[in-house]
């Protein structure tokens, strides 16, 4: 499957080495904070290919087993693949049926196991992902990068959200949000991506995790102001720019 | 049990259904010195009887920590049940490494009694001849099994094995009802109590047998010579004492036997 070696034979094409050289199908950034019940995470569901925003009802935000959240930017793909792995590891952690399970940090360190041993091979999974989820009342909160960077803190984000949401977070982010706090903070940090980055589409699910369990929001558009007054005349403070 | 055709090889079966070599194995276990687990809610306790092969060599160990949150106790051929507690300890880790989390026992003990099934079905291997008790926690709670050569595996509350264990595994039944809500120090009395029972006579001092422990909160670990040597000398105080002697009584029934003439 991988190697580094040319394989030539008699009249035979030569293979290069197989590994992943770019992405393909991107998402755009997944934020996620948490609050006072459980996690909250947010991403658009936009699929881009290349500069086009070719898909736009990309599910981002996937449960994982009873406990667990999982936010992918990066290839579609990729992110298909992982589900597919993990949809296999659950199910053989539910065929045990004795009592035990995995929870969300388990399921964590599987995923930084494999991001980091995809990219020792040179064949990453081109994926940024955020894991999320509540067992026996304990939160977690933890991201894994493609080549296997991870890290757990109250709150995360992936891509351009590191940018422009987490120094929001960091002013206004509290231990004790409520729900609907959560989600009003979480919309202002996706507002911010809607208007500053070029692959965000308006059109956002939300997730919640609590110890009951998982509720993905069905798909809904945030409210945008575009009547700025800088906007009537832009190249007022610098004639001949456009 | 003697000899007959059908014990030459783990492969062959008996007419009455048995694989003799299997049952050869367990007769292994049988063979080496006691050990004992008794669990409670939240902690388990092994315990197990060194033997040395003579005054000038070390005791045998008995009792292997797999993990923080697992221990065993053997008992059979010593050798068999190194390279299985190597296994087990490998399997931890590797889980460990994966996960982040500790591997629960119950998971541990299928593995390893598969492990062990796989030689009772193949002509060119062995079966283990080591029993082996596996003491843990995990998010279920307190666990302790027992794994045998033949590859089956049993959750127990208490349980003996090896020579003289019968004796034991009597005193373990009158009092197992007990053991759910016992302490971990009642715990510990009770085991070496247990173990003084398979001695039959010969004095009980810290430096024949082993005692271990794993807990919430408590990873496994051997508990030192210095701290066993007062618990026991308890023991003795309190069997001094007047505690009924409860071994068997004489037979003081006044009606004579039935003849069968």
């Amino acid at each position: 499957m991988n190697s580094f070696a040319s394989k030539e034979g008699p009249g035979t094409i030569q293979i290069d080495s197989e590994r992943t050289l770019y992405p393909y199908v991107t998402g755009t950034s997944v934020v996620a904070i948490k609050y006072k019940d459980g996690i909250l995470m947010a991403a658009d569901m936009g699929g881009s290919y290349g500069s086009t925003l070719r898909y736009k009802s990309v599910e981002r935000i996937k449960p994982i087993g009873k406990h667990s959240l999982l936010g992918a930017s990066g290839e579609i793909s990729d992110f298909q693949e992982i589900l597919r792995n993990l949809d296999e590891l659950i199910l053989y952690d539910n065929m045990w049926d004795d009592g035990n399970s995995l929870g969300p940090k388990e399921v964590y360190n599987y995923l930084n196991r494999m991001m980091y041993n995809r990219r020792n091979k040179f064949d990453p999974l081109w994926n940024s992902l955020i894991l999320g989820g509540v067992k026996n009342g304990e939160k977690y909160l933890g991201t894994v990068s493609m080549i296997g960077v991870h890290y757990m803190d109250n709150h995360v984000a992936t891509g351009f959200g590191n940018h422009l949401a987490r120094p929001i977070l960091r002013d206004e982010w509290r231990e004790d949000l409520t729900f609907e706090e959560g989600v009003k903070l979480l919309e202002k940090c996706m507002l911010v991506l809607l208007y500053r980055d070029r692959s965000a589409i308006n059109k956002f699910q939300v997730a919640k995790i609590t110890e009951e369990g998982v509720t993905v929001s069905e798909p809904y558009s945030l409210k945008t102001f575009w009547g700025f007054s800088a906007f009537q005349n832009p190249t007022k403070g610098a004639e001949g720019s456009w | 049990m003697f000899r007959n055709q059908y014990d030459t090889d783990v492969t062959t079966w008996s007419p009455a259904g048995r694989l003799f070599q299997v049952e050869y194995a367990m007769e292994a276990v049988k063979q080496g010195s006691a050990a004992i687990g008794i669990r409670s809610k939240s902690h388990v306790i092994l315990a197990s009887v060194n033997k040395a092969n003579s005054e000038l060599s070390s005791h045998q160990k008995k009792i292997f920590k797999v993990d923080d949150h697992i221990g065993l106790a053997i008992a059979g051929l010593t050798a068999d049940g190194r390279v299985l507690s190597r296994y087990l300890r490998s399997e931890c880790i590797n889980y460990k490494f994966v996960y982040e989390s500790p591997l629960p026992v119950g998971r541990l003990v299928v593995q390893l009694a598969d492990k062990a099934q796989v030689c009772t079905q193949r002509s060119w291997k062995r079966p283990y001849g080591v029993g082996l008790l596996v003491a843990g926690l995990d998010e279920s709670g307190a666990h302790l099994y027992y794994n045998c050569p033949s590859g089956n595996y049993f959750e127990y509350q208490a349980f003996a094995i090896g020579s003289r264990s019968q004796a034991a595994k009597t005193y373990l039944e009158r009092k197992f009802e007990t053991f759910t809500n016992s302490t971990r120090d009642e715990l510990i009395k009770d085991a070496l109590f247990a173990i003084k029972e398979t001695l039959q006579g010969e004095k009980l001092t810290s430096s024949i047998c082993t005692v271990a422990v794993v807990g919430i909160n408590e990873p496994f670990h051997i508990i030192d010579q210095k701290t066993i040597q007062p618990l026991i000398d308890s023991l003795e105080i309190k069997e001094e004492g007047g505690e009924p002697n409860t071994t068997l009584q004489d037979d003081t029934s006044p009606e004579a036997a039935p003849m069968d003439i």
